[in-house]
């Protein structure tokens, strides 16, 4: 199969199964089998793509016109790739780890979230391999309109409301900004084509260019750049792995891709460095880094910590953008990766503890560690990832944005990631050494609400003792895989780095 | 037999109708009657297709109506514009009419079916009269047989509000046509002919004669009451709401359509577009019409809690943007004008079908009642997701092309002002299409609310037939764009 | 001179924002039709006025007469006197349904009834 015709099918397969999972809503065990056959189909032909793109070489494939001038189109190059990559092999875990929590929470409504699931795969897939800013708009709508039904899963009022919030923001920013952005930039050039070097480059001037580039940057809500960040908290009220998966690694991924996309592919990284206003979004960003790890600080919710945690390094990947440096690039590629597994890991952790033993409060998890030593080593090592230390992935991202740093002369953002890291290190190491050191008699008495399904089984209510064990069975083997990853990336990061040494010196 | 029958083409598109009009009074029955309609809605559909074909194929087409030379005679004129025009009526009324058969029985008595039937068929020639003649007053005869009809129409409903709707549209329509009728007797007046070619040649050289400026203002209020371009529009929202829902889905993607297709055949064709629009104002004066009715529509819209009077205030609004394209007077501009009134008729077609199968199960269009509808009326609450979906702009619908282009013509022309309301009354589509959504998908059946099942198929069908083709021309909009750019190039006719 | 010369322009005027007025001020609706009605006939005396030329006899062809007066003007007013009678009786039909359903025809009592704009 030639590699058009399997990038073709990679953004039909993740559809075709929603089809057909929607037909299983009687069988449960039909349905998932169904869901994990899809996703390992869509890893293997994702993968099968791989070896093409290492090479050099940039397959792309034209589906149809919808504009006159302007089709419907896909190019895989090595940023496009590692974020297929990653959705499709993680899309495979969080099944394996949606098995175990969905069932284990008795949560309403499993096929419509399978389903649903899919398509914003499907649509992830189509951001990834998108070969024009027409076709990655295309998609990036679509996800944000099948990922609506997942947040406001539960139906219940907080649910809705967060519905709104996060179809607001997301929904505002796009229409008024990036489309304009859009429209603006192919009455200017005549394409919307991602070109090696930008579009951009001597086409506009200063001022529009600025003006261009904060109407992209504002654009690309799911970026979460602040102020429009609100809907990722707000996106909390999820199931976790709607958490977990979309809002650790597929949405927001796919909004900082598309930062990184518009950055390289649009303006081109020397366009970029000329222009003044860059300065302005790097500033803003590493802004955001400081304020969202200071929020996150402050948060006893675990989930909302995290969700905090994650803004401020989506905007780690901003800042490698707007560097507008090669090392910042490949530092900014590379996070996406790293921090992906890192924060699925966490996710998953907060998930287990909220199934296995209905928490949500860091408050409440003192010493949990010693009834979930496995979550909570997991939880460990995402952490470190986080932070950056080795021997976890994450510090080879930031190793490089540090580098890009230097490189184009911000000393102030090597500052910015010294003092984020301690941050990090200041409000995600409380959860595990709480977990492992602190005694359980210290934990506040539990509350009698928590952020579920109502209707749901509690076994061991009222008289006996709660009954804390480890996460099902399917859950902690996710999240085994996941730190592995954490792990795994540390030894041997040269995939992600090489792909992305090919973008900025083909 | 067959040549002299397809050189009768342009005739016959208008003469069937007619024809078939007193046949469904003289057979009665409502079966009958809704046959002859709809075989004769889609016979004209076919000449309509094939009338579009020979005009993209050999240019312009006249035809002398009983072979009286022009400007003597009658003449209908066929070109990109209209054609595209001609399409776009016979074909909503091609998909209207399978729906109207379970529909129109739900909500007119039954002694009154073949009546409605007939008036049908009349408002289809009057509209079709008026696209496709070259004559200006034999355009108003077929403007005041489109709306006569169309007032009875409304008035057939069993809601007595359509009543008063149907008389005060009538009072306001007819002053419309009239002031119509004033300017074209103006014209007449100044130049000695009625026919549109020989005026373009003679009135764009008057223009500084007061007779042809008064002429101007006449002829584009009357036409703008027709269209309802604000603040002439009071008599759309209640004419909507409470006819019948085939009526409202039919008359919101028709009559409007073709008011503004008539205003920009008398701009653009009769005064010579650029010309007028540059000196005297005109254009100013459209854009801040077009804006206001573009905020104002959707704004007013929100608050409503008749869902069909919601789609009437959101049809205001949308006419603004079509408005909007036109008063740019370039050719993107024209073009987004253009292929939002067929892109805008799809959408909106389908979403008064969408409440038509909501008021047969639930004899009500409020909000209200509609709460907890998705999980009872699945398919249908779909959709009206897609067809909100256009409204707002989602890509892969027909509305983001109009939209795309429409921007893409305000930017070029440097009109930021106008993008800014382009995108903020996108926004406001987007509350209340949400406020729908909201009721059907995420709140619980009222109580005691009775049981109810899926609307019949032959209103599915058609609905979802509507729908999709919304989405089909958002997803390869090449033809339809290739045809506006087309009909904005004849428009404009080399001033540009 | 010129003034009494063009009495019918004049006239039409007269008449065209009588019928208006009648049209916007009155809320009976039958007043509404008749003011209809009289906008509607200033139109009609606005073309007969435009038909009439300077010296020109009957359009009817006779030996000897080179003027005629213009009989596209009246054709197009025999038209437009039958959509106006059309009109109107569309309108007083309407009335007569309205009287049936509410029991008024006066314009602002709708509402009262209906309980909405």
């Amino acid at each position: 199969m030639s590699p058009e015709q399997t990038i073709l099918l990679s953004i039909l397969v993740p559809f075709l199964g929603a089809a057909l999972i929607a037909f299983t809503w009687a069988n449960p065990n039909i349905r998932e089998t169904i869901t994990l056959i899809t996703g390992a189909i869509l890893f293997y032909l994702v993968s099968s793509i791989y070896p093409v793109v290492a090479g050099g070489a940039q397959p792309s494939v034209i589906l149809f016109e919808m504009l006159p001038g302007l089709a419907i189109a896909f190019t895989v190059e090595p940023l496009g790739m590692i974020f297929a990559a990653i959705v499709s092999f993680l899309w495979i875990i969080t099944t394996v780890y949606s098995i175990g929590y969905m069932r284990g929470h008795d949560e309403q409504n499993q096929t419509r979230f399978y389903v649903l699931f899919a398509i914003a795969i499907g649509a992830a897939i189509g951001i990834a391999f998108a070969g024009n800013m027409l076709t990655l708009f295309v998609f990036y709508e679509v996800l944000t309109i099948s990922t609506f039904p997942l947040v406001t899963h539960h139906g219940t009022p907080e649910a809705k409301r967060a519905g709104r919030v996060y179809l607001g923001i997301l929904l505002t920013t796009s229409i008024a900004f990036q489309l304009v952005a859009i429209i603006w930039t192919w009455s200017l050039v005549g394409t919307l084509d991602f070109t090696q070097g930008g579009i951009l480059n001597g086409k506009v001037g200063g001022l529009t260019a600025t003006i261009l580039l904060g109407l992209y940057v504002f654009g690309i809500g799911k970026a979460a750049l602040m102020p429009f960040h609100r809907w990722l908290p707000a996106a909390m009220v999820a199931p976790t792995p709607v958490s977990a998966l979309l809002h650790a690694v597929a949405v927001v991924k796919a909004g900082v891709f598309t930062v990184l996309k518009v950055a390289v592919y649009i303006f081109g990284v020397d366009f970029l460095f000329s222009i003044e206003a860059s300065q302005w979004f790097l500033y803003l960003a590493a802004a955001t880094v400081l304020i969202a790890s200071l929020v996150a600080m402050s948060k006893d919710n675990l989930k909302a910590r995290l969700a905090y945690s994650t803004i401020s390094q989506l905007s780690y990947i901003i800042l490698g953008a707007m560097l507008a440096s090669d090392l910042g690039v490949i530092g900014g590629g590379m996070h996406i990766a790293m921090h992906a597994f890192g924060k699925i890991t966490l996710f998953f952790c907060a998930g287990a503890y909220i199934v296995a033993a209905h928490k949500t409060e860091i408050s409440h998890m003192h010493g949990i560690g010693r009834v979930m030593p496995l979550t909570t080593a997991a939880f460990l090592i995402g952490s470190l990832s986080i932070i950056g230390l080795p021997p976890m992935g994450g510090l080879w991202s930031k190793w490089y944005l540090a580098l890009g740093a230097l490189e184009s002369g911000h000393l102030v953002i090597v500052g910015v990631l010294m003092v984020s890291s301690l941050l990090n290190v200041a409000y995600l190491l409380e959860i595990p050494f709480k977990g492992f050191f602190a005694g359980a008699e210290d934990n506040p008495e539990p509350q009698a609400h928590h952020e579920h399904d109502p209707d749901h089984d509690h076994r061991f209510d009222r008289k006996q003792p709660r009954q804390i064990k480890e996460a099902p069975l399917a859950c902690l083997i996710a999240i085994s895989i996941t730190s592995a990853g954490c792990l795994i990336l540390f030894f041997y990061p040269d995939p992600v780095y090489n792909l992305m040494r090919l973008i900025v010196a083909p | 037999m067959a040549a002299a029958f397809s050189s009768h083409l342009p005739a016959l598109q208008v003469v069937l109708a007619l024809l078939a009009a007193p046949l469904c009074v003289v057979l009665r029955r409502p079966g009958a009657a809704w046959m002859i309609a709809t075989v004769i809605t889609w016979a004209l559909l076919a000449i309509a297709m094939v009338l579009l074909g020979r005009v993209l194929e050999t240019g312009t087409i006249t035809y002398a109506l009983g072979s009286w030379p022009a400007p003597w005679g009658i003449e209908y004129r066929i070109d990109l514009a209209n054609a595209f025009v001609l399409v776009l009526v016979t074909l909503i009324g091609s998909v209207v009419m399978p729906y109207a058969r379970a529909s129109i029985p739900a909500e007119i008595e039954e002694p009154r079916i073949y009546l409605f039937y007939c008036m049908y068929l009349l408002n289809l020639a009057g509209l079709l009269g008026i696209a496709i003649t070259g004559d200006v007053f034999n355009l108003f005869v077929f403007l005041e047989i489109s709306s006569l009809s169309s007032y009875v129409m409304i008035s057939l409903s069993r809601d007595r509000r359509a009543l008063v709707a149907a008389y005060r549209y009538l009072i306001m329509g007819t002053i419309g046509a009239t002031f119509y009728i004033i300017g074209v007797g103006m014209m007449y007046q100044v130049t000695g002919t009625l026919n549109m070619v020989d005026l373009a040649t003679l009135i764009p050289n008057l223009t500084d004669n007061r007779t042809v400026m008064v002429a101007l203002a006449f002829l584009c209020v009357g036409l703008s009451l027709k269209l309802a371009l604000f603040p002439l529009h009071l008599w759309l929202p209640n004419a909507y709401a409470y006819a019948p829902s085939a009526v409202s889905a039919f008359l919101a993607s028709t009559g409007t359509k073709v008011a503004v297709y008539a205003l920009a055949r008398i701009l653009f064709t009769v005064f010579g577009g650029s010309v007028l629009i540059d000196d005297f104002g005109l254009q100013e004066l459209l854009v801040v019409l077009a804006v206001a009715a573009m905020i104002g529509g959707s704004a007013v819209a929100i608050y409503q809690s008749n869902v069909k009077r919601l789609l009437a205030y959101s049809s205001i609004a949308q006419i603004g943007y079509m408005i909007l394209g036109l008063s740019m007077a370039s050719v993107i501009g024209m073009t987004a004008g253009l292929v939002h009134l067929f892109n805008h008729a799809l959408m909106k077609g389908g979403l008064f079908m969408v409440m038509g199968c909501v008021f047969f199960r639930l004899s009500s269009v409020q909000v209200e009642d509609m709460e907890g509808l998705a999980k009872r009326m699945p398919l249908t609450m779909a959709a009206f997701v897609a067809g909100g979906f256009g409204l707002i702009g989602m890509p892969l619908t027909a509305g983001f092309i109009s939209k795309w282009h429409l921007i893409q013509a305000a930017l070029e022309k440097g009109w930021w002002g106008a993008v800014a309301v382009i995108l903020v009354s996108s926004l406001l589509a987007v509350i209340y299409i949400w406020r729908v959504v909201e009721a059907a998908y995420f709140k619980p059946p009222p109580k005691g609310a009775a049981e109810i099942s899926e609307a019949p198929l032959s209103m599915l069908v058609p609905m979802w037939v509507m729908i999709g083709m919304s989405y089909y021309f958002g997803i390869d909009a090449t033809l339809t764009l290739d045809i506006t750019t087309g009909a904005a190039e004849t428009l404009l006719g080399g001033i540009q | 001179m010129e003034l009494i010369g063009l009495i019918n322009y004049w006239i039409v005027i007269v008449l065209m924002m009588t019928g208006f007025y009648i049209v916007i001020a009155h809320d009976n609706l039958v007043k509404k039709i008749v003011g209809l009605n009289i906008f509607q006939v200033s139109v009609f005396v606005f073309y007969i006025t435009m038909a009439k030329v300077k010296g020109g006899t009957a359009p009817i062809l006779a030996e000897g007469i080179t003027t005629y007066s213009n009989p596209l003007p009246h054709v197009l007013i025999l038209t437009a006197i039958v959509v106006g009678v059309a009109t109107t009786a569309l309108g007083l039909a309407l009335v007569v349904r309205i009287r049936d359903a509410y029991g008024t025809i006066e314009d602002n009592d709708f509402e009262n009834q209906d309980g909405e704009p």
